[in-house]
């Protein structure tokens, strides 16, 4: 016989010696990369050009003199670099992403692939029309199908994401205003609603009243009708709201606000929970936004790009953006732009944006939108609402939740740090969940509750996940509770334990220096 | 040398016509670790209530109203390079801004340092 | 239903938990009059994927995508070779599927990225610092205006008639409803841009000026004295470049004197896409930061002393500032960012200074032969890969013509600005790597059969 020649045998080692720190400081698949800045040079290059055409500059005097200072990878390089980054991310692919008024639902991969047919993806946008029919054919047939969904009148499509949308929205009430000759400078808005919103109206030149939340996590209906008057535009309402409630009285408002004088913009963002059972429409909405990354499953991509399509009502659609699709007579669909937006669209204010909007994303929005059809997209909201019931009544026995007999709860569920051992916030719950390999839930939003958390499951959760999800934001909460000093350092597995983002915001640095002009800066 | 507090949690210390304006160590407690601080220029006129500097911390911006109304003559440049400052030493080394008075009357109102503690222990 | 992971049974039961006797119970505070009982008529019900695959395909098939025919549009989107390994990695899910790096222990990948990014752009713009990016070029543009009037506290801009109309027509949008100025001109068919009326246009209510680089007709023009011009009257000038590859082969505007540059980072490793999704670039000099609009990626170190990235000086942003925040932007083109990130990681100093040499090279190839066409004048002198032509009759139908004959010949300035008839005859020709001597050829056969 031969006695095992090369000498391998298992050995199963100790179970509880551990190696403090590695040579790399890699531990195992847990990778640590450098900079792009640090591994590559000037000379390298991962891609093979051609040879350059021999000619005479006509650069007119302005050659490159100085270098640009941009390193480069060969290819190999290149994929290694980006592949372990990614590897640091925590993404829907990987597990539930409880993010509330996000919406972080699976991204279908059908989608991918359809926005990637040579058709949608290498067409110029300003091709003739006759050669961009189908690309015309895409924005046409999901603006119909935004319209209905929502039960509005008209869809401005080139908004480019959500607060791009929320502008567009707001634009077209100064738009109103301005062509019968009133000046309303009061923009009404909720406390409770998202930092765009505000934002929004300021950056468009109105002037932000806030209207407080009543007890029960809606809108303070007295209060806001008893500031309703001459001077005020409109009122932007989330619905659902960012406490998770659908706003029963949106109707009430929404009359009130028109005989006032002003319009109604909703704040779409929520728009998951009710899409297929509630039409916008029919709660007296004169334009809200529609984000095609939250409702319709477009990828966030690590914070974008969005989109931002605006559904509009009668009396705001003749003030609607250019460009936008109309069909004609002969059933050819028309890019209606400045040239022809007079016969068109007298009274539209203008562009928004260079071109046409996030056709990346219509292509995948309808994909989604198709792939569901009417029936499924009812059930897209059942299903959402249903999955952040469960989790709200499955916690708030072991955590705060202020607005759980308000009601049931639309696609989030809301809790705060209350009653947690002290020195214990939100913040620790949120570190502690990372350890459980989970991304935690939106926090400190919205401003209306202290330490707030806002779990929004999505319908694209199993129970199983949500099962899970439960058992560890429970154990979590326990822990905060009986004060374990452990979750104050959490998270102790992640790629890096908390970041110094008072050193950050102190000092900022914000591109990188050579180590020596580092020093000198210092 | 007299020191008033605001309810807004300022501070200031008067003489003569002149005066001295911060925020309290309650205020910068509440705040957490100061990142940043932008001081009104030279010459600005602050009114009594009105924004008169901003106070960041990581997460939040807060305005700092002007205890009184007058004219700034001078803020403090040491803040630019080390806001953290106004959580070491808030009611000293950190102060904002100098002002000329306007109207020395609006002082009547302020709280003075008793009643500025009895008013933070409601909090 | 295939992206509906519940079963009935599991509804069932997740109800029975929650104490609610059907799924109406849930929606109890959904008005009556507001409640639809069934599906939305007039509206189709799921689908296969097969099925949605197909509809896709007709429609993408009614499209002539740029790569089947020689191609040589461009007026601010242009076709560039994408390198197969850059769509490889932004489909990973990681990169793909991941939110706002609000949580950077577990999104050290995405913040990392945008500080590469950040720098990247930053060097190319030769700008002090970047911002992680902006929807597209036309909007980085309004708010690079709008932060100018923060920072001067004038109102009115002065634009550059070479600057992109669509860009022109943003700004003109939003300056109606801020009660911003703005002063514009039209540009002439000429090699010649309005450099004069810019310096002759700045005075001491100017916020600032702005000039594209290239501009819409493919002119380049050295911006140093109309800084140091604007500079002197206390404004800011800012440049947009919509052709970041051109800054290969061309100085950047920051070593020009700009104070802030803004551009359409589409050429790098983004792809046409119909007009998007594209992504915003946005540099500055470095003690305008706080006056910066959108999100800042910035170094740190963790609690062991380990470097870390996180967002940061979000004091600025809407979510903390609200109402006085220095935009209402809420997002950035994370994923077009990082397509660009890449590509210009791939390329490396020397890969983007070769490429820009062959734009440049087969730009003034195909100039010069195409200026011989009977019935073609070369109307810009210099130039980086996109020039202007002047034609002996109106370009918008000869592009229609072309593109009957199998060629996508350019953008034809009658459609940029069709109330301006002295523009009529002008066409912009973009030149890339991806233009063969058989494609220059075939549009020049072309244009001599449509202008005979």
């Amino acid at each position: 016989m031969t006695l095992n020649q090369s000498g391998w045998r298992p050995e199963m080692g100790g179970a509880s010696d551990c190696p403090l720190n590695s040579f790399t400081g890699n531990r195992a698949l847990m990778l640590e990369e450098a900079l792009i800045f640090e591994i590559g040079d000037s000379t390298t290059t991962g891609v093979d050009l051609a040879e350059t055409p021999k000619v005479a500059s006509r650069l007119g005097g302005l050659d490159r003199v100085r270098d640009i200072g941009l390193p480069g990878l060969s290819e190999p390089e290149t994929v290694r670099h980006y592949t372990r980054l990614s590897r640091q991310n925590y993404a829907i692919d990987l597990g539930l992403f409880p993010l509330g008024s996000c919406t972080m639902k699976h991204n279908p991969r059908l989608n991918e692939k359809i926005a990637r047919m040579t058709g949608f993806a290498d067409v110029h946008p300003l091709q003739p029309q006759e050669t961009v029919q189908g690309a015309l054919a895409v924005i046409h047939e999901l603006a119909d199908w935004l319209v209905k969904l929502t039960g509005m009148h008209a869809v401005a499509m080139s908004p480019k994401a959500g607060a791009h949308g929320e502008l567009c929205g707001i634009l077209s009430i100064k738009a109103a205003l301005e062509a019968r000759g009133e000046d309303r400078p009061v923009v009404l808005v909720p406390e409770s609603a998202h930092g765009t919103n505000p934002a929004t109206a300021a950056f468009a030149g109105f002037q932000v009243e806030s209207i407080p939340a009543t007890p029960q996590g809606r809108v303070d209906l007295p209060a806001l009708l008893a500031r309703l008057g001459p001077d005020v535009a409109g009122v932007m309402i989330t619905n659902p709201n960012t406490c998770g409630l659908f706003e029963r009285d949106l109707k009430t408002i929404s009359d009130a606000v028109h005989a006032a004088g002003g319009y109604v913009y909703c704040d779409g963002a929520n728009f998951n929970a009710i899409v297929g059972r509630v039409r916008p429409g029919d709660l007296g909405v004169d334009a809200m936004h529609i984000n095609l990354h939250k409702t319709f499953s477009t990828p966030h991509g690590g914070g974008g790009p969005g989109s931002g399509p605006v559904v509009l009502s009668e009396a705001l659609a003749p003030f609607a953006p250019i460009p936008f699709v109309t069909k004609a007579a002969d059933g050819s669909l028309r890019l209606i732009e400045e040239e022809m937006a007079g016969d068109a669209l007298p009274q539209s204010f203008g562009r928004m944006t260079a071109f046409h909007g996030q056709m990346g994303m219509f292509t995948r929005a309808l994909s989604y939108i198709l792939s569901h059809g009417a029936d499924g997209l009812r059930q897209v909201a059942e299903d959402a609402v249903l999955n952040a019931n469960y989790v709200l009544r499955q916690l708030e026995d072991v955590l705060d939740a202020p607005f759980a007999t308000s009601g049931p709860c639309m696609h989030e569920a809301l809790f705060s740090d209350a009653n947690l051992a002290e020195g214990f916030s939100t913040l620790d719950i949120a570190k502690g969940l990372i350890d459980e390999g989970f991304h935690p839930m939106t926090v400190y939003f919205p401003l209306v509750v202290h330490g707030a958390m806002l779990v929004e499951p999505t319908e694209t959760e199993s129970k199983a996940a949500l099962d899970q999800f439960i058992g560890a934001l429970r154990s979590v909460a326990l822990r905060a509770k009986q004060g374990d000093p452990a979750l104050k350092s959490a998270p102790h597995f992640a790629p890096r334990r908390r970041l110094d983002e008072t050193l950050a915001a102190r000092k900022p640095v914000l591109v990188w220096h050579p180590p020596e002009l580092a020093e000198a800066a210092e | 040398m007299t020191r008033y507090f605001t309810s807004e949690h300022e501070w200031i210390d008067v003489d003569g016509n002149e005066a001295l304006v911060g925020i309290t160590d309650y205020a910068q407690s509440q705040l957490g670790d100061i990142v940043f601080v932008d001081v009104p220029a030279v010459g600005a006129q602050v009114t009594k209530g009105g924004d008169a500097a901003v106070v960041e911390s990581v997460k939040a911006a807060s305005d700092v109203y002007a205890p009184v109304s007058g004219t700034v003559t001078q803020g403090n440049a040491a803040l630019g390079d080390d806001p953290a400052l106004v959580n070491s030493d808030p009611e000293g080394e950190g102060w904002f801004f100098k002002l000329t008075l306007a109207d020395p009357s609006e002082l009547d109102g302020l709280m003075d340092a008793a009643a500025y503690q009895d008013f933070v222990a409601t909090l | 239903m295939r992206y509906l992971p519940l079963t009935q049974s599991d509804r069932q039961q997740m109800l029975a938990t929650i104490g609610a006797r059907s799924i109406d119970d849930l929606f109890v505070d959904v008005p009556d009059h507001a409640r639809l009982d069934r599906p939305i008529s007039g509206l189709a019900n799921h689908a296969s994927e097969l099925a949605v695959e197909r509809h896709f395909a007709k429609l993408a098939q009614k499209n002539s995508a740029a790569s089947d025919h020689p191609f040589f549009l461009g007026a601010g989107a242009y076709k560039h070779h994408v390198p197969a390994s850059i769509d490889h990695l932004i489909q990973r899910g990681e990169f793909l599927t991941a939110y706002t790096p609000y949580q950077p222990e577990i999104a050290q990948g995405t913040l990392q990225m945008l500080f590469e990014f950040q720098t990247q752009v930053a060097r190319l713009f030769g700008c002090d610092v970047a911002n992680a990016s902006m929807y597209d070029g036309s909007t980085a543009c309004w708010e690079a205006i709008s932060m100018a009037g923060r920072i001067t506290r004038r109102r009115k801009a002065v634009l550059s008639s070479g600057l992109h109309p669509h860009y022109v027509s943003v700004a003109k949008t939003m300056a109606h409803f801020t009660g911003d100025r703005l002063d514009m001109a039209t540009p002439e068919l000429s090699a010649e841009t309005d450099m004069d009326r810019l310096i002759a246009a700045v005075d001491a209510e100017t916020s600032c000026v702005v000039v594209q680089y290239p501009d819409i007709l493919g002119r380049i023009e050295d911006l140093s004295a109309l800084s140091a011009r604007v500079h002197d009257h206390g404004a800011l000038l800012i440049a947009v470049v919509t052709e970041p590859v051109a800054l290969g082969a061309i100085c950047a505007p920051g070593e020009m004197g700009a104070d802030i540059v803004v551009g359409e980072g589409q050429s790098l490793g983004v792809g046409l896409q119909f007009g998007g999704p594209y992504v915003g670039l946005f540099a500055c000099k470095e003690k305008f930061v706080r006056q910066m609009p959108g999100r800042l990626c910035g170094e740190t170190v963790d609690a062991q002393g380990k470097r870390g990235f996180v967002l940061t000086l979000s004091t600025r942003e809407q979510h903390i500032r609200r109402e006085k925040a220095t935009s209402n932007i809420c997002t950035n083109s994370g994923l077009c960012a990082l397509a660009f990130s890449i590509h210009l990681t791939l390329l490396g100093e020397k890969g983007l200074r070769d490429l820009a040499a062959i734009n440049h090279g087969k730009a003034v190839q195909a100039a010069e032969r195409l200026q011989v066409v009977p019935g073609v004048e070369l109307v810009t002198q210099s130039f980086f890969n996109e020039f202007t032509l002047r034609l002996s009759r109106e370009a918008r139908p000869v592009v229609r013509a072309l593109a009957d004959r199998g060629v996508l010949g350019g953008v034809s300035l009658g459609r940029l600005y069709p109330e301006v008839s002295g523009l009529a005859n002008g066409l912009v020709v973009a030149v890339t790597e991806t233009v063969t001597d058989e494609d220059i050829e075939a549009l020049a056969l072309a244009l001599s059969e449509v202008l005979a």
